[in-house]
């Protein structure tokens, strides 16, 4: 048993090697990162164990997209490895090594996994890009109401309430004016009479001319 | 000069001095009055810095010269824009009146002057509140994060963005598209896009509630609107100037080019931009002078608003420099670095072997050890001297370029809502005196009845003009826009200023003029202003305006559409104008223009024929 494992994997990285050394064959996919853009001062170097991770994220990838498949990291055939950190890679189909998955089942893989294998290695669409697979957009962000129509309502609210408030008020001190004579003219007339009835008790004369007077100046 | 024309009667249409001093010192009669002095002058300051200090001076300094353009702006500052403005202030004072009452006060049949002013007052009036709505929409929108216009909408499948906005760039599709809607052709009006309709709203209501009662209301709206534009301006100098490319810009603004002077339409252009700058020959200033005490210092007024209107167009242009470089920097830079990308991808070299300091080297060896390769990559060309000079005048400016700066700087939202109400009051204190305008005549040609309070006479012309402001909602609005913006504001402004100078200096009489300036500051104007008014100013006016009726009736009528499917989209198409244009042009241009001799002809013909007529009545 264990020998036979042992058999179909040195067959299987030699058959790896034999595909790499002929030309890319067309369900290939090509593969960038630029995790310096990404990352700045953060970035990590690239090296074969970052590569295992890679070939680990795509076997997920490919289980999560066929359930009950089992796929391996041997399946996942890496090759041109440049100082770019580019490369392209193949999923060998788990029945017979020498087969290929179809290119468009390993798209639907990524597409399904996109968001898991980017953030294994904290990149983003832009950075970890699969040339010939689109990401899907993000929406842009979209409140229920639009938040301009709200400062439209404050603003329009504030000048009418303005408006209203310069035009009624001219109107209520009109009225309240008109009220005023009337009422300092009654107290007048009370004081009168009521001096009129204070009248043995008074030490002076009620003057007349000073209450006209004041008639007059509030006109 | 002894040349004055003969006007009879001129005396008895006149108050005279004693009249005045009485009226003054009762403080008779229902003419409004400022407060202090500082609102009078804030109100004027407010009226002649209007946005085109912030998108219109600067592009000209920029593209005649840099600095150089300073020094014909500053001579024709000081021949052609203080003398007009003294002529203004000095004659509204002397004769306390609005436009319409100072005209027929000198000569009935100058009626025409006043009747051309309001009516220029009233078109520049309409379409200026449309930018006012535009700028209220982007304000509006200001308040939120991230900004809307940093965003373009996806398409029907999710893959990609629209094909209008992944041509051009987020900020060009959202004011194109979302804030305008805009159609293909002044032609196609494409019905009402309803958000610049409520924005139209505001920005009429906010102008009502402001010029509510007269100069009592505006004048305490211009403490906000005349000073909060330069603390504005102050927080982006300071902001501006600390961002990366800042000083690219400001060098680009101001560095000389001496041999612009030469070049005629260098002179022409900066003459047409005192004089709009100032705000002549829009029947304001006629009117905010003419609430004034009698011995009011105009002189003084006059000097004071000329060196503050120069200086804020040499403060607002470096201001708007250092954004237009940071942005410009921002672009050039992102375009290198996409290069980069390009290269290192193409030859699968690592991220960061190739900078911007040896892109053009390690180009060069590519292209020399592997030529087929470098050719089939589509490098983009990055021209920092174009950047600085794209886009950067009118509303191209502010919604376009400013918007796309601001995204760019952190704490966005906060920078647009300064920015747009910065705007929005430059644009206000400019409407103030519009508006007075247009108002004050309206009452003096009796078109309303007399007995309507001031609130009611305001409120029916803002309604009545955001009727016709419903043009500018249009798809085609735009359009409309850009055509009132060449054609309303231009010939007939420049018409109007020259025939001003002419009937105060020969009509009324300049040696008038000067007694009365005398009587009203103490002292005559000296040799100065006597020669500027007789000779230079009107000199310089009828050149600018025979220069430009010259040059306009040589160019074909063309305009800019933003056609999606034109050739060169993103740029905009250049189309020409379909033929019902034209009148619409004279209605523009010509109207205001001619109302000057119209009216004159239309009252001699009617005094003629009354006169015949009387006469024939009498002798049968």
């Amino acid at each position: 048993m264990l020998g036979k494992i042992f058999f179909l994997l040195c067959l299987s990285s030699a058959w790896a090697e034999d595909l790499c050394s002929k030309a890319v064959p067309p369900e290939a996919y090509y593969v960038r990162l630029s995790i310096k853009t990404a990352l700045g001062d953060k970035a990590y170097v690239w090296n074969d164990n970052e590569m295992f991770l890679f070939q680990a994220t795509l076997a997920f990838a490919m289980r999560s997209q066929f359930s009950g498949q089992e796929y391996n990291v041997s399946n996942i055939v890496v090759c041109d490895e440049t100082p770019r950190v580019s490369f392209w890679f193949v999923v060998t189909s788990l029945e017979d090594p020498s087969r290929l998955v179809s290119r468009g089942d390993v798209e639907q893989a990524v597409r399904k996994s996109r968001n898991r294998i980017n953030s294994a290695f904290l990149l983003t669409d832009q950075t970890l890009e699969f040339i010939g697979i689109t990401p899907t957009l993000a929406a842009p962000v979209a409140p229920n109401t639009p938040p301009w129509l709200i400062v439209f309502g404050v603003v329009m609210g504030a000048v009418f309430a303005g408006i209203l408030v310069l035009l009624v008020l001219p109107l209520i001190q009109k009225k309240r004016k008109k009220n005023q004579p009337m009422e300092d003219e009654d107290s007048d007339e009370e004081t009168q009479v009521k001096t009129a009835e204070n009248g043995p008790e008074r030490s002076g004369v009620y003057n007349m001319s000073f209450s006209d007077d004041d008639k007059f100046t509030q006109m | 000069m002894r040349l004055v024309i003969p006007n009879p009667g001129l005396d008895q249409r006149i108050p005279t001095y004693e009249d005045i001093e009485r009226m003054e010192k009762e403080e008779a009669g229902d003419r409004p009055k400022w407060d202090n002095k500082a609102q009078y002058i804030l109100t004027c300051v407010g009226f002649c810095i209007g946005i085109g200090n912030v998108w219109r001076f600067p592009y000209l300094c920029q593209s005649h010269g840099g600095g150089a353009f300073l020094i014909p702006y500053l001579i024709l500052l000081v021949l052609e824009g203080m003398p007009l403005l003294l002529l203004e202030f000095g004659i509204g004072q002397r004769l306390r009146k609005g436009s319409v009452g100072v005209w027929r006060a000198i000569n009935p049949y100058l009626t025409g002057v006043g009747i051309a002013s309001m009516l220029v007052s009233l078109l520049i009036g309409l379409y200026y509140n449309t930018l006012i709505a535009w700028i209220m929409w982007y304000l509006f929108n200001s308040f939120q994060n991230p900004l809307p216009w940093t965003q373009c909408p996806l398409n029907d499948n999710a893959t990609g963005f629209v094909s209008e906005c992944q041509r051009s760039s987020t900020v060009d599709y959202y004011f194109y598209r979302v804030t305008l809607n805009s159609s293909t052709s002044i032609d196609d009006s494409g019905g009402i896009h309803w958000p610049i309709v409520l924005c139209l709203l505001s920005a009429w209501t906010v102008i009502f509630i402001c010029y509510i009662r007269g100069i009592s209301t505006s004048g305490k709206a211009v403490y906000v609107t005349a000073i909060l534009p330069y603390i504005v301006l102050a927080i982006f100098l300071i902001r501006g100037l600390t961002l990366k490319g800042a000083m690219n810009g400001v060098k680009f603004l101001f560095t000389p080019d001496v041999d612009e002077l030469i070049n005629p339409s260098t002179w022409l252009d900066a003459g047409a931009q005192v004089f709009y700058a100032f705000s002549l020959a829009w029947g304001g200033l006629i009117s905010f002078s003419s609430y004034n005490p009698v011995h009011n210092n105009c002189m003084q007024d006059a000097v004071i608003l000329s060196v503050i209107t120069g200086l804020t167009s040499i403060y607002a242009a470096t201001v708007t420099y250092t954004i237009i470089g940071f942005r410009a920097t921002d672009r050039y830079d992102s375009c290198i670095s996409d290069n980069i990308v390009t290269l290192s991808n193409a030859f699968d070299l690592p991220e960061d072997s190739i900078t911007a300091s040896n892109y053009e080297a390690a180009l060069n060896h590519y292209n020399t050890s592997d030529p087929t390769t470098v050719l089939g990559l589509d490098f983009k060309i990055c021209d920092m001297q174009k950047l600085l000079s794209e886009g950067v005048e009118g509303t191209g400016l502010a919604f376009i370029v400013f918007t796309e700066a601001i995204t760019k700087m952190p704490g966005s939202p906060i920078w647009s809502v300064l920015f747009f109400v910065m705007l929005l009051c430059l644009g206000l204190s400019t409407l103030f005196g519009n508006i007075e305008g247009v108002v004050v005549p309206l009452r003096d040609l009796n078109v309303l009845p007399k007995k309507w309070p001031q609130e009611a006479v305001t409120g029916v012309t803002c309604f009545v003009a955001f009727i016709i402001c419903l043009l500018f909602a249009q798809n085609s609005g735009v359009y409309w826009v850009t055509l009132f913006d060449n054609f309303a504001g231009s010939v007939p402004l420049l018409t109007i200023g020259l025939s001003e100078m002419i009937a105060i200096v020969y009509i009324y009489g300049i040696d008038r003029f000067n007694e009365d300036l005398k009587f009203m500051i103490g002292h005559k104007p000296s040799i100065f202003w006597q020669v500027s008014w007789r000779f230079i100013s009107p000199l310089i006016v009828l050149v600018i305006l025979v220069f430009y009726l010259v040059t306009q009736a040589q160019k074909k009528l063309t305009y800019l559409v933003w056609d999606p499917d034109s050739e060169n989209f993103p740029t905009m198409a250049s189309v020409p104008y379909p033929s019902w244009i034209n009148a619409v042009v004279f209605l523009l241009a010509g109207i205001p223009s001619l109302a000057v001799p119209l009216y004159a002809l239309c009252r001699l013909v009617f005094v003629y024929c009354g006169g015949l007529c009387i006469y024939i009545n009498a002798s049968s």
